[in-house]
């Protein structure tokens, strides 16, 4: 699997700033400033990440409930999503949307649907008013495992494939929707990447958890998309490692164990990524070069910029006015 | 002055719609068969092409996910459906997207899609075939409902629905598809939510939407014999609705009969005796009166239906009632004759 070294940094240092966006607003969402239903994404950053590295800026995502890495990797503004989750005015919905319907459509990050499956035929028809419009432009779905028991999934399938649009199917398969596990839902738990064949959609399974690999196989799905050849379906095994929602471990609940959780917390995208920059960097180390050295300082470095901008997006959020009377009746119609 | 039939009227819409706006298209189950959807897609198919027009799965939640997606992308989609009955598969699309979309994502984009759907009633087209499902949409924050009456109105309401940056649903009644009216030849919109004074009068008001406001007229006709002069009111969209015109005329007349094709229970008819008996409580002489269907699923049978559906009868002697005059229940002097009966189609 190729990819450069430069890249890789990149997508690393990508994941360790929604990771860190994250823990900070898992620990400030203890102060109940927050009050909207909050999907934490801590531990499927890669798929975000790899996927919105080969999209430009005017190809459109759009994603589920669970969608904070998706609209900070496809470059929505921070300062406008922490507003958001804090209910203010200049929060990217207006206050309206909280954490489950944030929106950046200047980033292209067009829509996250509380809905299960909701935005996947929405995507199609975003690439299908690209196509009639001429446009080289591609759209990306992301969903969950569970969207793939909706009828709405294959339906949209069904159309992408006949109509031949530049849409990519991205499912991340973390094996649980809400506490239920796959097993109890689906009648085969293994072959979600195969479900568009019948369709003769393409499809590939992606340790979702490696960076490297949902980078590379997005590049080959947005070529084949931008080349006028039709969808693509992947399936990104990950894995979430707080609680369906809220800022929690869930140990308590029992419907997996602790043991489940820190092997996948052993799988951590960003652990992964970090490691494998390290063992690159190393081989030139031993030719005598400092870089190994240099990358530690990098990630210090990174850490204070991170931090610091995620500070100023909290202030600024606690310091937004609530939104008022005029913006509840505005924007109806 | 050139008549032409309601079905003619929405063909023409459509044709000039897009004539005008090379970002609306057409897509549905059948708009580009050799019927063309009781000829409303037909000519506009002929024109355009299957590029503009074109045929979908039976997959109606996808389909209107994706017109919502076209429509994000600049698109200005019209998805024709032969049935209402089907939209209540794409209700997820309609309801928890399209008529949000605006609102819930901070009002930065717009869904503009028009989803046209027929309702019908009679010929034993049953609970699955012929029902009126406008008040439900019309509950939904963020989406307008429109239900034409004539020729004229089919064609500029479309229009404007097609030009609207909002989700509109436009129903169209089966009855009216022969029926013929004036329209203008050119390009034109009739404004939503504005609703219209069909017939004057100072005695009882009649609001009236989609087929009822036929039986409206009929019923009005047949009180003018009886020396009652009812006001009939064709709401013409029931979302936004006009409130003004509703208002107006109860403060004229004092008494209010609301009749709808949907039915009584949490219905337009209800909501609009609600606006009279909040707004206008100290001018009505009598109390309101809701002619619209019964709790009860339609029914096949002819004998059943008969019974079942509302008429101009019904509004007789609503009227009768309210102003306290002759005839009472007595039907058998009112022979209307039926849209019913004479109907030979489209189906």
């Amino acid at each position: 699997m190729q990819i450069l070294e430069s890249t890789l940094k990149k997508l690393y240092f990508e994941m360790l700033r929604i990771r860190m966006i994250s823990e900070r607003i898992a620990e400030l969402y203890a102060e109940q400033e927050m009050k909207c239903p909050t999907h934490f994404s801590i531990g499927q950053e890669a798929v975000a990440v790899g996927v919105a590295a080969h999209l430009k800026k005017e190809d459109w995502t759009f994603a589920s409930h669970r969608s904070h890495a998706h609209y900070l990797a496809k470059g929505g503004d921070l300062k406008e999503m922490i507003a958001e989750l804090y209910n203010r005015k200049t929060g990217c919905a207006k206050g309206r949307g909280g954490s489950q319907h944030l929106t950046a459509p200047d980033a292209g990050m067009i829509a996250a649907s509380a809905i299960v499956g909701g935005t996947i035929p929405i995507a199609v028809g975003a690439a299908m008013g690209f196509k009639m419009r001429g446009e080289k432009r591609v759209a990306v779905a992301f969903f969950g495992d569970a969207a793939c028991e909706e009828g709405v999934f294959y339906e949209s399938m069904n159309f992408a494939a006949l109509k031949k649009l530049p849409v990519i199917f991205v499912c991340e398969n973390n094996f649980y929707a809400a506490q239920s596990h796959i097993s109890a839902r689906q009648a085969i738990t293994t072959n979600i990447y195969l479900r568009g064949e019948i369709f003769s959609i393409p499809g590939f399974r992606v340790k979702g958890n490696d960076v490297r690999a949902v980078y590379s196989q997005t590049e080959k799905a947005v070529k084949k998309a931008r080349m006028g050849e039709g969808p693509t379906l992947m399936e990104c095994e990950t894995y979430r490692l707080l609680e369906h929602v809220g800022p929690n471990d869930d140990f308590s609940l029992g419907y997996r164990t602790e043991e489940e959780v820190e092997t996948w917390g052993d799988q951590c995208p960003i652990k992964n990524a970090e490691n494998l920059l390290k063992q690159i960097l190393s081989e030139y180390t031993r030719k005598g070069a400092k870089e190994i050295f240099m990358f530690d300082d990098k990630i210090e470095i990174k850490k204070i910029i991170f931090q610091r901008e995620i500070e100023e997006a909290v202030e600024f959020a606690k310091q937004s006015l609530l939104p008022d009377e005029k913006d509840l009746i505005s924007d109806v119609y | 002055m050139r008549v032409v039939k309601y079905s003619e009227a929405i063909s023409e819409a459509l044709v000039q719609a897009m004539e005008c706006d090379e970002k609306v298209f057409i897509m549905g189950e059948g708009v580009d068969d050799p019927k063309g959807v009781f000829g409303t897609t037909a000519e506009a198919y002929k024109k355009f092409g299957g590029d503009r027009v074109f045929d979908t799965p039976l997959s109606e939640n996808a389909v209107t996910g994706i017109g919502i997606g076209a429509a994000l992308a600049g698109m200005r989609p019209v998805m024709v459906h032969a049935r209402v009955d089907f939209l209540m598969l794409a209700m997820d699309q309609i309801i928890n997207h399209a008529a949000k979309w605006k609102y819930m994502y901070g009002g930065a984009m717009n869904a503009p899609i028009v989803i046209m759907a027929i309702i019908g009633k009679g010929w034993g087209q049953g609970s699955q075939h012929s029902q009126a499902l406008h008040s439900l949409f019309a509950h939904i924050p963020g989406l307008k409902v429109v239900m034409p009456s004539n020729s004229y109105d089919a064609k500029g309401l479309l229009i404007s629905s097609i030009q609207d940056d909002s989700p509109v649903i436009f129903l169209a009644h089966r009855s009216f598809f022969d029926q013929r009216a004036y329209v203008p030849e050119n390009l034109f919109s009739a404004p939503l939510g504005e609703g219209e004074i069909y017939r004057w009068g100072n005695d009882v008001t009649i609001v009236a939407a989609s087929a009822m406001v036929w039986e409206a007229r009929k019923a009005a006709l047949a009180l003018k014999k009886e020396g009652i002069f009812a006001e009939v009111i064709d709401l013409r969209t029931i979302k936004p609705i006009d409130e003004e015109i509703i208002l107006n005329s109860v403060k004229k007349t004092g008494r209010l009969i609301v009749a709808d094709v949907g039915h009584t229970i949490c219905g337009v008819a209800s909501e609009v005796s609600a606006l009279a008996a909040e707004q206008a409580f100290e001018y009505l002489k009598a109390p309101i009166i809701r002619v619209a269907l019964a709790d009860i699923p339609t029914p096949t049978s002819y004998a059943l239906e008969e019974i079942y559906y509302k008429g101009a009868k019904d509004i007789v002697i609503a009227a009768r009632k309210l102003m306290g005059a002759k005839g009472g229940d007595e039907k058998n002097n009112l022979e209307f004759g039926s849209l019913d009966r004479d109907f030979r189609g489209p189906f």
